[in-house]
């Protein structure tokens, strides 16, 4: 007979349909209820598709988000002449543009960033309105509030590089462009512009927190798998009762590296280097600019850049030479 | 379960077909890297030798003419209506009339230039671009040696036989402001080759190789001071900086030491090289290409009716040096300048 091991058996989880708690007085009904089955998706997950809980924030969030959406679909369309086949081709390298730096903070025309100044505002309220829900949620289900905790974390970013760093600037055009290979030509110009942000010890940090949050959901990823015929993910048992899985895990780190994080420490470790990436990359961007002009002078003068041998010879700008043409 | 395997692995090929397809626009392994700075630094150049291979024969000189008989009459005394060569023999004249023909416009030949019954009429338009063409390489060859050394350029430097030379540019048409109430692209954000179909200001040309717009965006000092450039000017340089890069067929790194773009210290020589070339594209395009702009017909210029103009890719044609840095004016004395504009060199 065909036995539940790990998410890798050919045999997917079916319980029966749960639409959840009860909920209590002010709350609004679940939508999509009663749930279905997807056979696919207990491949990945929990076959189990709805109920959800939309709720006032849910959808005024949604309004506010398509509304944003919409606008800037709409300015990529109309950049393409209204060309279907065009926006798909395109697509990639459409965006809608922050106004041009000359307009400061003032209100630029429509079609000179007015309309990101606009889709700013819906998405960002957007967020808020989402942010909420996830408070709300997470409250009326009795839990913590680490998810929107850890959410804020990366609304902090996203409102460092489009509100707060482009306020202290004195220009929306400081902001970031709507579009997928624009926001990454922006990211790069931004780099260039401020001196090499590698030299950012910020930023330094914030890679440090992204690719620690890699290695540590691959190290916690791969103990619990590997386990998992011991009931290593079943986790709540193995942190009030500590088994045989609990106890192989921690001995295999124990061995390999001489000390352990525990079944509850893995979790906190995971969730302060998530959320630590964006919040150092804010305080690095936030800083780039209106603190610092130039990070790599800045390295400069504090010796973080080590100095290098000359291999070539001596070359001198020459714009700083008389007599050459300017 | 026999059947979920099937089309498991049905949707498995199907995702590596695609996957494959993706990689046919990938050059393939193994390329070649040249170190050629401190090690650890990233100075490294990369090079796929089957293109270069490749590209070889598109940057081979054509076999010169054998010269011309210097002795006898100057070709002003015997043809009339010259005003630049003047002063050579009629063979050293001829000769380079002939080259001319051969570089230029193979398919068509001296007609291409000259009215068959009046080789002096100057009724075609190619003729009188040609004349100045011919004084701005000796321009080129005289004041601009900062760029191109001894080594030096010819008609065919740019044109390879085609009578407009393959890569030229013109100035971007933008979309007007105010009648479109939403979809302004800024100069960017489409697949433009002048820019190595990165979403950068695909017309970085106009502002540095025509006007002489702030190239240099970053401050002189760590700390903020009077630098108010803006990260979408960084924009426009990258831009330029990509047309560069992909014109040379080189990285960056040929001419910058990536830790600090602005920097000059610990950079390759050939940065001083490039700083004198943008100097030198932007000279020619004010007072060669632009002022050429009425007697060009309209067929030949731009969407906003501007004349052909060059940039780096016009000689350089994907290769560092163009022509491999073949140095072909050597056979060729009579374009490395006129005898006055020698004679002005030799006094300096």
């Amino acid at each position: 007979m065909a036995q539940y091991q790990n998410l890798f058996t050919t045999v997917t989880a079916e319980g029966p349909l749960h639409s959840g708690v009860e909920l209590g007085h002010g709350n609004s009904p679940r939508s999509f209820d009663p749930p279905i089955h997807y056979y696919w998706l207990g491949k990945i997950g929990n076959a189990q598709l709805g109920p959800i809980y939309l709720g006032g924030l849910g959808i005024a969030s949604l309004i506010c988000g398509l509304i944003a959406f919409t606008i800037i679909g709409m300015n990529m369309l109309a950049s393409v002449n209204y060309d279907p086949i065009q926006f798909v081709r395109q697509l990639f390298w459409l965006a809608l543009e922050p106004p041009p730096p000359q307009y400061g903070l003032q209100l630029p025309p429509l079609n000179q960033g007015g309309w990101w100044l606009i889709t700013g505002l819906f998405l960002t309220a957007s967020l808020f309105l989402w942010w909420a829900r996830t408070y709300r949620r997470a409250r009326e289900l009795g839990m913590g509030t680490h998810i929107p905790w850890a959410f804020a974390a990366a609304i902090w970013l996203y409102l460092v590089l489009g509100l707060f760093r482009p306020i202290l600037m004195g220009s929306w055009g400081e902001a970031v462009p709507y579009g997928i290979f624009p926001h990454l030509d922006w990211t790069a110009a931004f780099s260039l512009r401020y001196g090499n942000l590698f030299y950012n010890p910020f930023h330094a940090l914030s890679i440090v927190f992204l690719y620690g949050s890699a290695l540590l959901f691959a190290m916690h990823g791969a103990t619990i798998l590997a386990v998992t015929h011991y009931g290593g993910e079943r986790e709540l048992e193995q942190i009030t009762d500590r088994g045989t899985a609990s106890e192989r895990a921690a001995l295999f780190w124990r061995w390999t590296m001489g000390f352990n994080a525990t079944m509850e420490s893995i979790h906190r470790w995971a969730w302060w280097f998530a959320v630590l990436c964006p919040l150092t990359g804010g305080i690095g961007i936030l800083l780039t600019g209106t603190v610092v002009d130039n990070w790599y002078l800045w390295s400069m003068k504090h010796g973080v850049v080590p100095p290098y041998p000359e291999v070539f010879p001596l070359v001198v700008d020459p714009s700083l030479t008389t007599g050459v043409k300017p | 379960m026999t059947h979920s395997l099937k089309s498991c692995r049905h949707w498995l090929t199907l995702a590596s077909l695609g996957l494959l397809t993706l990689l046919t626009g990938c050059e393939r392994p193994p390329m070649e890297s040249v170190q050629h700075g401190y090690r650890g630094t990233g100075m490294v150049q990369v090079y796929n030798p089957r293109a270069l291979e490749a590209s070889v024969e598109a940057n081979e000189v054509p076999p010169a003419i054998p010269a011309g008989d210097t002795s006898g009459p100057k070709a002003s005394q015997i043809y009339k209506n010259v005003k630049v060569l003047g002063d050579l023999s009629a063979g050293q004249f001829n000769r380079v009339m002939a080259s001319m023909s051969i570089w230029i416009a193979p398919q068509e030949g001296c007609l291409y230039c000259h009215n068959p019954a009046n080789f002096a009429d100057d009724s075609k338009y190619t003729k009188v671009v040609a004349r100045r063409m011919l004084q701005m390489t000796q321009y080129i060859n005289t004041e601009w040696k900062s760029h191109v050394a001894d080594t030096g350029v010819t008609c065919y430097t740019c044109h390879r036989g085609n009578p407009v030379p393959s890569a030229i540019w013109f100035k971007s048409n933008p979309q007007p402001y105010g009648s479109n109430f939403m979809g302004d692209k800024a100069g960017q954000n489409h697949p433009a080759t002048s820019v190595a179909l990165a979403s950068l200001p695909n017309d970085p040309f106009t502002p540095f190789l025509l006007e002489q717009k702030d190239i240099r965006v970053n401050g002189p000092t760590a700390l903020p001071s009077d630098n108010r450039h803006s990260i979408k000017q960084a924009e426009w340089t990258y831009g330029l900086m990509t047309h560069m890069s992909s014109a040379l067929g080189v990285n960056c790194t040929y001419c910058h030491n990536s830790r600090s773009f602005q920097s000059w210290e610990g950079n390759p020589p050939q940065r001083r090289t490039a700083w004198f070339g943008i100097r030198m594209a932007r000279d020619l395009n004010k007072e060669y290409m632009e002022p050429l702009t009425s007697t060009f017909p309209d067929h030949r210029k731009g969407e906003t009716g501007d004349v052909a103009k060059l940039n780096c890719a016009t000689c350089h044609q994907g290769a560092y040096k163009p022509l491999n840095g073949a140095p072909m004016l050597k056979d060729f004395p009579e374009l490395a300048g006129s005898s006055v504009g020698q004679a002005k060199l030799a006094q300096k």
